[in-house]
C-alpha cells in the first residue's frame, strides 16, 4: 500500500464516520422528544456534515481522480464506505442515540486532539476546527447519558440496555490495521492503544456517574472501517441518503 | 406536571460591552442543560458571546393590574428629566 492510498483510505474513514453519523442524527429532525433536543440534535448533525465536507473534500484531492466530496458521499455503495460499525447502527430510542453519540464523541475528541498535531497541515487544520464542535458534542452527550442513566428506573434501564447493545462496537475504534499503521508511521494517526487508555478514562468516569455498568466482554465487532463487512443497516440508510442522486445523477439546486 | 422540565428565561449578550437581553425561554432539567439548550436554540446564528439563564419561577414580575399606581404618577413629573439645564457651550456635547 502506498502512502497516498493509505492516506485516501484514512480520510475516507474520518469522513465516512461523520457522514454516516451525521445522517443518522439528522433522522431525528422533527421527531425528538422535546423541541430543545430536536434543535440540538440537528445542530450536531450539521456540524458532522460540515466536517464531512472537509474530510471527503480532502480525500477527493488526495485521490486525484476528479471526485468531489459530494461524489464520494452520494455515488459510492455500501462496500466502499469506511465508517465504523458503531455509527451506522440505527437510532433506536432517544437514549440509544445518545449512548451511541457519547461513545463516539469520547473517541472523536481524543482522535481529533491527536490529529491537530498531524504532520499533514491540512489534516491538522481540519481537526482543530472540528475539535471545537466535537468538544461541545461530548459535553452534551455525556451529560445526557449521566442524566438518563442516573435518572428514573425506566431511563436507567434503557441506558443500560443501550450500553449493552452498543458496547461490542467500541473495540473496532481501537483495533489497528495496515492503514492505521501506515498513517502512524507517517506522523498522522495516533497510537490507538494510547487513545484507548484515554477513551477508557473518560468513559469510565461518565458511566460511573451515570450509575451504568460497563459490559465485561471485550468482544469487538469488526468490518466497518476496513469495508470488509458492514452491518445490514448501512445499506438501508444509504438508500434513503442517496436516492435523489441515484435517481437523478448530478442533480443540483 | 412535576414530571415536566421547568421553564427557563434566557438572556444573551450580543457583543462585548452590551447588556444581556431577554431573547426567549425554553425547558431544561437543570441550569447547566438550560445553558446548553440556550446555546443550541438561541445562538445558532452567531448571536451571542454570553448566556444567562434563570428559572422562570424565580422572576418576580410587576402585575399589569398595578399599572396605574406604579407608573402613572411619573407621567406628570417632567422635572425629573434632566432637560431643563442649560449646558455651557464650553462643556460641549454631553
Amino acid at each position: 500500500m502506498t502512502d497516498q492510498t493509505a492516506l485516501f483510505e484514512y480520510l475516507l474513514r474520518l469522513g465516512d464516520n461523520t457522514l454516516v453519523l451525521g445522517h443518522r442524527v439528522s433522522e431525528w429532525c422533527g421527531h425528538a422528544p422535546v423541541l430543545e433536543e430536536d434543535i440540538a440534535l440537528a445542530n450536531t448533525a450539521l456540524d458532522l456534515i460540515g466536517q464531512t465536507q472537509m474530510w471527503l473534500g480532502l480525500a477527493g484531492e488526495v485521490e486525484n481522480a476528479g471526485r468531489s466530496a459530494d461524489d464520494l458521499a452520494m455515488h459510492r455503495d455500501v462496500w466502499d464506505f469506511r465508517n465504523l460499525l458503531l455509527v451506522e447502527q440505527p437510532n433506536g430510542d432517544f437514549g440509544q442515540t445518545l449512548m451511541r453519540q457519547c461513545l463516539f464523541d469520547a473517541f472523536h475528541v481524543e482522535l481529533l486532539t491527536d490529529l491537530t498535531n498531524a504532520s499533514d497541515d491540512r489534516i491538522a487544520a481540519i481537526a482543530a476546527k472540528a475539535l471545537k464542535e466535537v468538544t461541545y458534542h461530548l459535553d452534551r452527550s455525556s451529560e445526557t447519558v449521566i442524566g438518563l442513566g442516573d435518572g428514573t428506573d425506566e431511563s436507567h434501564r434503557r441506558m443500560q440496555a443501550a450500553l449493552d447493545l452498543l458496547w461490542p462496537y467500541v473495540g473496532e475504534m481501537f483495533t489497528p490495521d495496515a492503514v492505521d499503521d501506515a498513517m502512524r508511521a507517517a506522523g498522522i494517526a495516533p497510537d490507538l492503544n494510547d487513545l484507548r487508555a484515554r477513551f477508557d478514562t473518560r468513559i469510565d468516569a461518565i458511566l460511573t456517574e451515570a450509575t451504568l455498568a460497563k459490559p465485561e466482554s471485550a468482544y469487538a465487532q469488526s468490518g466497518g472501517k476496513t469495508g470488509f463487512r458492514h452491518s445490514e443497516h448501512l445499506g438501508h440508510m444509504l438508500t434513503q441518503m442517496q436516492w435523489l442522486q441515484r435517481a437523478y445523477p448530478g442533480a443540483t439546486w | 406536571m412535576s414530571q415536566e422540565w421547568p421553564l427557563w428565561e434566557v438572556f444573551i449578550r450580543g457583543q462585548h460591552g452590551l447588556n444581556h437581553r431577554h431573547v426567549g425561554s425554553l425547558h431544561a432539567p437543570d441550569a447547566e442543560m438550560a445553558i446548553k439548550n440556550a446555546r443550541d436554540v438561541y445562538t445558532r446564528r452567531n448571536e451571542g458571546v454570553s448566556i444567562w439563564v434563570v428559572e422562570a419561577q424565580h422572576i418576580t414580575a410587576s402585575s399589569p393590574s398595578d399599572k396605574g399606581p406604579l407608573y402613572e404618577p411619573s407621567e406628570s413629573k417632567v422635572y425629573r428629566h434632566p432637560t431643563f439645564f442649560d449646558i455651557p457651550d464650553e462643556a460641549g456635547h454631553m
